[in-house]
């Protein structure tokens, strides 16, 4: 009985039907916390528990669906790219605040770790959980850091990050929506951002390159510093 | 056919992506690479967005999906996770917060030093395109 599960076809099916059910959860409520990633993440380890199916059987098509990681990395170019023009136009101030923000993360996560006395390991994975999933991944993973480790920081910074984004700021007293765009999308990625497009054209677009610029930038500083 | 063509051009930059990779004496991660490498095949008109556009949305608005496998592989990481939860939790919300607060007032200093500098010399329509737009037009011209 074992082995049906060892099949490839199982895997991404069981994969697909979470995630489908993660979304229409996500439309019903319409709930930040009920990312179609955590529910989908939530039912596949829960069928995979429950029905006591090693993890080796699920990841047969759990490794092609993996495949498409570094391919839909690249592809965050594309969206980069789109927004080039934005980024000309107030290159100082986005660049500014992105290098600040990217410093902060890193450093305060960095600090906050050794206060706990975290292990290389654990503060590595850690570091990079601003930045959006495909390149906080990429960075944990070159710094021998623990991807799963690293992918619950980012997902659960992005829900706190968006659901408080609106208190965060009127607590600083953010009025121009350039500056709110860029510092939701600096802390919380793109779960922040798809809040940051309900407050506004201009905080969702500046949210978008924020992602992108922040991404690049903890890259260049994790080589520089790790 | 157009589909297949796409999937080709995509792949193919990953693939060299992981050739470079190797190539390089620093560890750098590959599809960060390949994001540079499309980026630059871009910004140079060597592609245009329209030669990869349904592949690369399939990809970009399914990105979630896509991660799902690497986010189940944390059922090998519960004794870990379990461990350390509450100060991760903590973590994660404290530095959210810093990296808000450190952004946006970092970025407000940059606009008003840039106000300021627009303040000095004479700003034609300053006051009717608002001061952020006024600094960034300033700063063009004298580029």
């Amino acid at each position: 009985m074992q082995e049906v599960f060892s099949s490839p076809f199982f895997g991404i099916g069981l994969s697909i039907a979470a995630f489908w059910i993660g979304n229409l959860i996500r439309k019903k409520t319409g709930l930040v916390i009920c990312n179609p990633l955590v529910v989908a993440l939530v039912l596949v380890c829960g069928v995979l528990l429950i029905f006591k199916i090693p993890y080796e059987a699920y990841s047969e098509g759990g490794e092609i669906i993996n495949m498409f990681l570094a391919p839909a990395t690249a592809c965050l170019a594309v969206s980069i790219y789109t927004k080039a023009e934005l980024l000309k136009k107030n290159w100082l101030p986005v660049t500014v605040g992105a290098t600040c923000g990217s410093l902060a993360s890193m450093g305060s996560v960095y600090l906050l770790c050794r206060l706990f006395r975290m292990d290389e390991a654990m503060t590595v994975s850690l570091i990079p959980k601003s930045v959006t999933t495909p390149i906080a991944v990429s960075i944990a993973e070159g710094q021998g850091g623990m991807v799963p480790i690293t992918m619950v920081a980012v997902i659960f910074t992005g829900i706190l990050g968006s659901i408080f984004a609106p208190l965060m700021i009127r607590l600083f007293r953010v009025k121009d929506p350039m500056t709110a765009g860029v510092a939701i999308g600096a802390c919380s990625h793109a779960v922040g951002t798809s809040r940051a497009l309900e407050l506004g054209e201009t905080e969702g677009a500046m949210s978008g390159l924020a992602i992108g610029v922040c991404g690049v930038l903890t890259v260049l500083f994790s080589l520089i510093l790790l | 056919m157009k589909i297949v063509t796409q999937i080709g051009i995509i792949f193919s930059i990953c693939w060299a992506a992981q050739i470079i990779e190797h190539l390089l004496p620093f560890a750098f991660p590959a599809s960060v690479i390949g994001m540079v490498l499309l980026f630059i095949l871009l910004a140079f008109g060597v592609l245009k967005v329209d030669h990869i556009r349904e592949k690369s949305d399939f990809l970009l608005a399914n990105m979630a999906f896509f991660f799902i496998p690497a986010g189940v592989s944390v059922i090998n990481y519960f004794d870990i996770l379990r461990a350390w939860v509450v100060q991760l939790l903590f973590i994660c919300a404290v530095s959210t917060v810093i990296t808000f607060a450190v952004t946006a007032y970092s970025m407000r200093l940059t606009v008003w030093l840039m106000e300021r500098a627009a303040q000095r010399r004479p700003v034609r329509a300053a006051a009717q395109s608002g001061p952020v737009r006024a600094a960034v037009e300033s700063k063009e011209e004298e580029a």
